[in-house]
């Protein structure tokens, strides 16, 4: 087979059985690999109404038919499960080496069935696959398990694990590999601490073979040059990681500040990629066959904060930043840290925090409550309540389970800024009229990535749209949704979508694997994923209802800056959304549509 | 003058396209681990290091072959003849570097050509970690960055 490996390996952790079993061809040639097949196979298998931590639940990673290869950043792997934190079909994408190493080893994907007795790690070098025991593992940081885990293994092999925040079931655990990258979002790590898995290890020595090595060759030179050129991926994600958003979206008015109450933070200069690059960063780093360089190597080098590790990345630097009125940059960096080596979500963590700064700002959290102030602005509270969370310790355990929950337990579901229980990142819904309606029908709840309306709306790439109007945004965000689900499924990096689009992405995947297809037919492919996913969610529950937004963005009018008295005029656009997608007016996939994409 | 291969691995991203690419260029598959560089990632200094074949001017490899495999090319470059190498292996035990290795699945040795004299290593490399050029002293970076140093303390204002 080209492209993909054409094995799928199959752990049952109940049993402790591991079966090696081919590819479903046509699967694959529908939904491509990473989030596509991962959720091909995930909806085949799992009754949509499963409790996200039973047995029952299955945990799928998947790589796709690029990834590996030297297709542009060609280094990642998706996480499929059902939710924890959304209840929602979960995927979340992630870099590093830990994909690559999985197809070097022959495995386009694995799938974890039932749980293990007692913590265990999957160990696959090449034929040889194998579970171990973890027990010595169990209640270690990220860092310690990988450490160890490779003195165990192979000091070539790479590590996907949990920390202790997936074990204690954290609602937004990541799934954490080579270290510092994350399958981050919407808690797939507690999901893999429910069924006592801690890591898996992966070495590969194998090849992969492409169906047309010369073209692919060309294609991938032709992605790669357009890449170089590119000022946002050949120059600017370089010298300043995606921190050099902060200012952007704050000049922009769509900067959320104290848990969105306010659009732009008067200290964002203060925690953007510039001062990043100029107080802490060490070196850029790349993720496999990566030609951008935006992972961040940092140190604080002294002062109470002194720590060092990678990022903090654009989100988790708002979440713990802007969105908690924090400007110490120093401070930021710690707690995401922290949130790398526990293995959990930043984003999801600073807005917990930030939803309760505001709580505690209206009374309705009290000191005692909380076992400490927690007003706007407290950067030690970032550091320390990060800890807490991990270990659900004191007030931490509250905040384990994410701001909808937390913020409920005290008849305030409202302070939540978050869709279908995930939070929202960092691009306000009002400042970005787009950005909101991808929110309000992402179908893993409050996402930036699944569409990224940041491109046409700020940075003008294809094209600039005004970010303030609601015109066409219902198409766009279609597109973009379409396409990403293309991204994440083909195994390459979203950042590429700066520079290349859906003709040179379609120019490599064609030439790896063999196609003769269309580029318009490749986009279907994401439609498809798309579709398939929102079928799983009205399966498991969700409805029109659930497609919205917090009050705030509906009701509360932009205070000041370029936004000024904007509020998201989602009512516009979502049913011009529905009827673009070919559902009906409750935004349900008509059987004509089904039919059209093959689901 | 004749060009060679420049490592800088304070530039490094550590993303191994080079390993990728040469692979692809040797093999026509993806095969990091047959290719004639290797990068080594040291985390906790944050730091990786692009190696390969440095091209020796007396190399072991070619005094220890018995057949007189490896032979001297204009590009600078010490080339491995696939004709008339036995396999052998002598000649990875005998490189003081580790830079030559063994694909036991096409059964044949693996060693940095330069690739002709356009090596691929250097034109993939997204942050100029690895680079070909002229081996002139004014390319040498060391010998820049402390000239650059003079610069500062002992320059004269333009302005």
């Amino acid at each position: 087979m080209f492209g993909w490996t054409g094995v799928l390996l199959r752990v049952n952790l109940t049993n402790g059985s591991i079966k090696k079993e081919a590819l479903n061809k046509r699967d694959a040639d529908l939904y491509l690999g990473g989030r596509g097949l991962g959720t091909k196979i995930f909806t085949d298998e799992v009754d949509p109404n499963v409790e996200p931590f039973s047995p029952e639940n299955k945990l799928i990673f998947m790589t796709g038919p690029l990834a590996g290869t030297m297709a542009t950043c060609p280094g990642r792997y998706e996480v499929i499960t059902k939710a924890p934190l959304t209840g929602t079909i979960g995927a979340s994408n992630s870099g590093g080496h830990f994909g690559p190493e999985l197809k070097f080893a022959g495995y386009d994907g694995i799938i974890f069935e039932g749980k293990a007795e007692k913590p265990v790690y999957l160990y696959i070098n090449d034929d040889e696959v194998t579970l171990k025991s973890a027990e010595h593992l169990w209640g270690k940081t990220v860092f310690e398990t990988t450490d160890e885990l490779l003195i165990e293994t192979s000091e070539d092999a790479r590590v996907a694990c949990i920390g202790p925040a997936g074990e204690n079931l954290v609602r937004f655990a990541g799934v954490m590999n080579d270290k510092h990258r994350a399958a981050g979002r919407s808690g797939l790590g507690a999901v893999m601490g429910s069924k006592n898995l801690k890591a898996v290890v992966a070495r590969g020595t194998k090849s992969l073979q492409v169906a047309a090595p010369e073209e692919f060759l060309q294609a991938c030179l032709d992605a790669r040059g357009k890449m170089k050129a590119n000022p946002v991926t050949g120059a600017g994600l370089a010298a300043y990681g995606t921190e050099i958003l902060v200012n952007i979206l704050n000049q922009s008015g769509a900067l959320p500040t104290k848990n969105w109450e306010e659009s732009s933070f008067e200290h964002a200069n203060e925690t953007g990629g510039e001062t990043l690059a100029d107080k802490y960063l060490v070196r850029n780093k790349g993720c496999f066959g990566c030609s951008i360089g935006c992972g961040r190597v940092t140190r604080i080098p002294d002062g109470k904060f002194k720590s060092s590790g990678e990022g903090p990345e654009y989100e988790a630097g708002w979440s713990l930043g802007a969105d908690c009125g924090v400007k110490d940059l120093a401070a930021i960096c710690k707690a995401s840290f922290i949130c790398n080596e526990m293995g959990f979500d930043p984003i999801t963590m600073g807005s917990t925090i930030a939803c309760a700064m505001e709580m505690y700002d209206k009374g309705i959290l009290t000191r005692e409550e909380l076992g400490r102030d927690l007003a706007f602005g407290d950067a030690e509270a970032i550091v320390e309540f990060t800890k807490m969370t991990a270990l659900r310790e004191g007030f931490g355990d509250k905040m384990a389970e994410g701001s909808f929950r937390m913020a409920s337990m005290y008849g305030h579901p409202e302070l939540s800024m978050s869709v279908k229980k995930q939070e929202m990142p960092a691009y306000d819904g009002r400042g970005l009229q787009g950005m909101g309606l991808q929110y309000a029908t992402t179908n893993r709840g409050g996402c930036h990535v699944r569409g990224y309306m940041t491109a046409p709306e700020i940075l003008g790439i294809p094209q600039k749209l005004d970010p303030l109007v609601t015109t066409d945004k219902a198409m766009w965000v279609k597109i973009f949704q379409d396409l990403t689900a293309v991204v994440d499924s083909v195994g390459i990096c979203l950042f590429t979508t700066f520079a290349i689009g859906l003709p040179e992405i379609s120019s490599m995947l064609r030439t790896a694997v063999g196609w003769d297809c269309s580029d318009e037919e490749i986009l279907k492919i994401g439609e498809r994923i798309w579709n398939l996913e929102k079928l799983f969610n009205l399966k498991a529950g969700f409805t029109k209802a659930d497609d919205t937004l917090p009050d705030r963005l509906l009701k509360e009018q932009v205070k000041k800056g370029p936004a000024k008295g904007k509020v998201a005029e989602l009512g516009v656009m979502l049913p011009e959304y529905y009827a673009l997608r070919g559902w009906d007016a409750e935004g349900v996939p008509t059987e004509e549509k089904l039919k059209e994409l093959s689901i | 003058m004749s060009k060679i291969l420049m490592i800088s691995p304070e530039k490094c991203l550590g993303c191994r396209s080079c390993e990728i690419i040469c692979s692809f260029n040797k093999t026509n598959e993806f095969d990091p681990k047959h290719a004639a560089v290797t990068v080594l990632a040291y985390e906790e200094a944050a730091i990786a290091v692009p190696m390969m074949c440095m091209q020796c001017e007396n190399p072991s490899c070619m005094k220890v072959c018995p057949v007189g495999a490896i032979e001297f090319k204009n590009t600078g470059a010490v080339v491995l003849n696939d004709d008339k190498c036995i396999g052998c292996k002598m000649c990875i035990s005998a490189c003081p570097l580790g830079n030559i290795i063994y694909n036991a699945k096409e059964r044949k040795m693996v060693k940095c050509d330069l690739c002709g004299g356009e090596p691929k290593c250097a034109s993939i490399c997204p942050s100029e970690a690895i680079q070909y050029k002229e081996a002139t002293s004014t390319n040498l970076n060391k010998k820049k960055i402390i000239a650059e140093k003079f610069k500062e303390v002992f320059g004269e204002v333009a302005e």
